[in-house]
């Protein structure tokens, strides 16, 4: 894989796991029990929106076939995404997608501190600005899951529970493989065995403070980042690309 | 299932450095870190403030304004209180 290829596939998984996890917060608009909330969600699902768009217009023209940013995000099938598994997991309850987002934006967070580091100017100056968004979402984020965990009983229990059945889903984060080694190597990139000692350090806090357990060592799920996904994202992108599939090219 | 409100906040937001807070609006949270979260989420989506400040809504000590008349009218007829007498100098904003 050359460095313009490997660089294009790096920049897609940013793209699709902007995309995917935007779409899941999409999904909860109007379903939130107090204004506020339902603001904030709102916000953040349009923050990752907004960056997925970014990511993808820029991979689109690395990989210098003419295709935009819609090409890429609707008119793409299920095995050429590349996000995640965790974040395509569907939204359950509150719980679930509040450890959802500190588990993955933990990680997000220390990604782009160092993408903002990397060699590629562009890859960087995004970084730049989606480093600031996430930075508050994960604050907000956090306050939350400490809340569940440190709140009643029923909480509490929840919260772990929800943390116990994600957690198998976040060894995906930190495995290199080809695309993140060449662009470790070539670009300067995130070093993902030092992200993963800052993530465990970052997340048992959290964990510590919300009263809850860290869950033990155990087998993790992967495959998002070859395109091997879980029975949800099918579901999902077939309702998000709808309207470009049977109306191709509709624009308002 | 019943619902219990979260208590209310009063939102103040200050536009610009320079500039002292101004009222905003108000808005609902559990805690008071949620009431600044809730009030940037509400107040500040299109780059309205630097800076805000939250209290909780019962915390304000208000006029009554059954007495507005004790409390303000003696105001009225001192106009030589109100500085009209002076020019404002070039360049003062926001006075």
């Amino acid at each position: 894989m050359n460095s313009n290829d490997s660089l294009m596939a790096y920049v897609l998984r940013l793209a699709d796991n902007a995309l995917i996890l935007g779409q899941r917060l999409v999904e909860l608009v109007a379903a939130y029990p107090e204004l506020e909330e339902e603001l904030a969600n709102a916000n953040f699902a349009l923050d990752y929106l907004g960056q997925a768009r970014m990511y993808y217009t820029y991979a689109g023209e690395l990989e210098g076939m003419g295709r935009s940013e819609d090409d890429l995000a609707f008119l793409r099938d299920e095995n050429e995404y590349r996000n995640f598994l965790l974040l395509e997991q569907p939204n359950g309850h509150f719980g679930d997608s509040i450890a959802k987002l500190v588990l993955f934006e933990s990680f997000y967070l220390l990604q782009l501190e160092a993408l903002v580091h990397c060699s590629d100017t562009r890859v960087a100056e995004i970084a730049a600005r989606a480093e600031k968004e996430i930075r508050y979402h994960l604050r907000h984020n956090t306050q939350w899951l400490v809340r569940l965990g440190d709140g009643t009983e029923e909480s509490h229990d929840r919260a772990q529970a929800s943390v116990d059945a994600l957690w198998r889903f976040t060894g995906e984060l930190f495995a290199p493989d080809e695309v993140d080694n060449v662009f470790e190597a070539e670009f300067e990139g995130p070093d993902l065995f030092r992200i993963r000692e800052q993530w465990q350090k970052n997340v048992a806090a959290v964990l510590q403070e919300a009263t809850l357990e860290m869950p033990e060592e155990q087998w993790m799920v992967s495959g998002g980042k070859e395109g091997q996904h879980t029975e949800h994202l099918g579901f999902m992108i077939a309702e998000m690309q709808y309207l470009q599939r049977v109306h191709p090219e509709a624009t308002w | 299932m019943s619902k219990k409100e979260w208590p209310l906040y009063e939102v103040f937001i200050r536009s610009k450095s320079g500039l002292s807070h101004r009222h905003a609006g108000s808005i609902h949270a559990a805690d008071d870190q949620m009431a600044l979260d809730h009030a940037r989420d509400t107040y500040t989506r299109r780059s309205e403030g630097v800076s805000i400040w939250v209290v909780r809504s019962s915390q304000i000590v208000a006029s009554d304004p059954a007495e507005t008349a004790a409390f303000f009218e003696p105001a009225e007829d001192k106009i030589y209180r109100h500085p009209t007498f002076y020019e404002i100098p070039e360049g003062v904003e926001n006075l």
